[in-house]
């Protein structure tokens, strides 16, 4: 944000750092935005810290999400946003998940994060110890898979009508017509970098 | 009821009620069990998805481009502003600035889209609550906003008209005239919807010290925009964390006292006064700077024009390469948020450096809204409950995604 400048945000990041040193693995400071890449295990206290620390006052759960990076050894982040009405700043937290671990519940800490926890669970299979009510909520009753991972197919799995000569809503696996297209604008107009069969005529002939 | 209560056995007061997911006070889909002792709620659990349309698994696979027109999808009743928030994320990762005739026609279309929503929310909440011509009244000026919605970018409701860089196409004078024109009348049909609703004797029995939220409860549940304004906190990021031109206009940022029902519901109304100032700031300084771009020229952002593609062969693939291919952003992550008319409505982008983002999330301020219908019905008779949902400003499209 416009006004959030960054010398506030650079003193910050350092009381941050100062006072969670278990927590926080690093901060950075990009686009005006302040990010905390902290450690899974200590990520309840440095939340805590967070909210009640008077230099930081982040009072406000913006939101909890994740984002799948199938490459990882640990694939899942878990991405928290938080805001301060009273010191108007932001601050983004990141920590490292994958699928069996479980990451501690914020619940406690704000209410909020109930919902947030939920849609993370939901969509990714990101596991929250101590959460009240962890059950699905956006898909459907009795959904199967977890939608937004990468390995997800985006046109899912089933598919759902109505029968009318059952009189009532049946499942089927997916059938298209035709395969989804996915165009793949990465290649060779920017200039290409993988040989061609006859590329090697053209550097070693001399 | 005291005399009578020996006589009942306590569990025969209690029963689970379901409420919706077809019922005209959700406004929407919404399922709701509702736990009840007698008449007094309990305990109620939320079942939302029923409008899942998986909006961010699609932007993920869609250029940045081909997936602005899903957040008209999302807060159907103000589509435009949604369309602002992903703009501005994109610009923030690209470091552009849009024209400043761009930034004034935004500004006038988000607050005409905040007039929509209000006007909505408004006057269906009075109809929750039993009145049933003020939504007539409403929606008469509200279709009038539509129409200029339509001149602007050709749809109703599903614009595309903000596109990163700027808007899509230049608004033509008559069409700012009689935006111009509609100002001037609407402070009167306000005043007449004021009139049915303001003062009535129902509309208040059913409203006030209803759906009470604290200082606390905003910060705990995470509330934004009307529903922490209705407690007296002036937080409005038009005003604290300012984009566009907000910080150089005029306006007022009304709050409340009690945090019920009623002081959100006048809170919306001043809003609305409000937004009709702003828009007539747009216009005034929009004439006084005279026509310019609308759209950042000569990027990689905008198309080329018409006239250009007919004889440049640069132009005519850029042209084609950015409606297919689509322009890149480079890598990196962003939260961009605007104050919907609903609350904070934000978008975290996580960019690859490819045409499509690698994750975008959305942040609608309906679901924590919602969330927190448990703790704010608890203790609330069953009629409470539409009042209370009616006050939200809950829309499933948001919710949902």
């Amino acid at each position: 944000m416009a006004n959030m400048n960054t010398e506030n945000l650079v003193d910050l990041a350092a009381h941050i750092e100062a006072r969670m040193p278990d927590a926080v693995r690093s901060t950075q400071i990009i686009v005006g935005e302040l990010t905390v890449l902290a450690e899974r295990e200590h990520i309840l206290p440095l939340l805590r810290f967070l909210r009640d620390d008077q230099q930081c006052n982040f009072e406000t759960l913006i939101d909890i999400c994740g984002v799948d990076y199938p490459e990882r050894n640990e694939r899942f982040e878990v991405v928290y946003h938080l805001l301060s009405m009273r010191m108007n700043h932001r601050v983004r937290v990141r920590i490292r998940a994958d699928e069996e671990t479980a990451v501690a519940s914020s619940v406690a800490i704000w209410p909020a994060a109930n919902w947030f926890e939920r849609e993370a669970f939901d969509m990714y299979g990101i596991q929250f110890s101590e959460h009240p009510d962890l059950r699905r909520i956006l898909t459907d009753y009795g959904f199967e898979g977890f939608p937004l991972r990468k390995d997800f197919p985006l046109t899912g799995h089933y598919e759902v009508r109505y029968d009318d000569l059952e009189k009532r809503v049946i499942y089927e696996p997916v059938k298209l017509v035709q395969e989804y297209r996915n165009f793949d604008f990465l290649s060779p107009w920017e200039g290409m970098t993988s040989e061609i069969p006859g590329d090697e005529k053209a550097g070693g002939g001399a | 009821m005291a005399d009578t209560a020996h006589l009942i056995e306590e569990d025969d007061r209690k029963f689970t009620l379901n409420f919706g997911p077809q019922h005209p006070a959700a406004h929407g889909v919404l399922r709701m069990i509702m736990d009840l002792d007698g008449e007094v709620v309990t305990r109620i659990d939320s079942h939302i998805g029923l409008l899942h349309r998986g909006t961010e698994k699609l932007l993920e696979y869609k250029t940045y481009l081909q997936g602005l027109p899903y957040f008209d999808r999302l807060d159907y009743c103000s589509p435009m502003n949604q369309e602002h928030a992903w703009c501005l994320a994109i610009e923030k990762m690209l470091g552009v600035e849009v024209p400043r005739r761009a930034s004034l026609i935004r500004v006038m279309f988000s607050e005409i889209g905040r007039i929509m929503s209000h006007i909505l929310n408004v006057t269906t909440q009075a109809m929750d609550c039993g009145a049933l011509t003020p939504i007539t009244w409403g929606f008469e000026e509200r279709e009038k906003l539509c129409v200029f919605y339509e001149r602007a970018s050709g749809s109703r409701m599903h614009a595309a008209y903000f596109r990163p860089g700027g808007v899509h196409q230049d608004l033509p004078q008559r069409l700012i005239d009689d935006i111009a024109a509609w100002c001037e009348q609407f402070p009167e049909k306000m005043a007449r919807i004021e009139d049915l609703i303001t003062e009535n004797r129902i509309f208040k029995q059913r409203n006030v010290d209803i759906g009470v939220v604290d200082q606390r409860t905003i910060m705990d549940w995470g509330f934004s925009g009307v529903m922490v304004r209705g407690t007296g906190l002036a937080w409005d990021l038009r005003r604290s964390q300012p984009y566009e031109c907000y910080s150089e206009l005029d306006f007022k940022v009304p709050v409340g006292k009690h945090g019920d029902n009623y002081d959100r519901y006048v809170c919306r109304m001043e809003e609305m006064k409000e937004s009709t100032k702003i828009i007539q700031q747009c216009i005034a300084l929009m004439v006084k700077e005279g026509p310019g771009p609308v759209l950042l020229a000569g990027s990689k952002l905008s198309p080329p024009r018409r006239a250009e593609m007919k004889n440049s062969m640069e132009a005519l693939i850029h042209h084609f390469k950015l409606y297919t291919e689509g322009f890149h952003v480079p890598a990196g992550e962003c939260y961009a948020a605007i104050e919907a008319p609903k609350g904070e409505f934000g978008v975290y982008l996580v960019a690859d450096g490819t045409n499509r983002p690698y994750r975008a999330k959305i942040r609608a301020p309906g679901y924590p809204h919602l969330q927190a219908m448990d703790h704010l019905s608890k203790g609330h008779m069953l009629a409470d409950v539409s009042a209370i949902l009616g006050s939200l400003d809950i829309v499933f499209g948001e919710v949902d995604r």
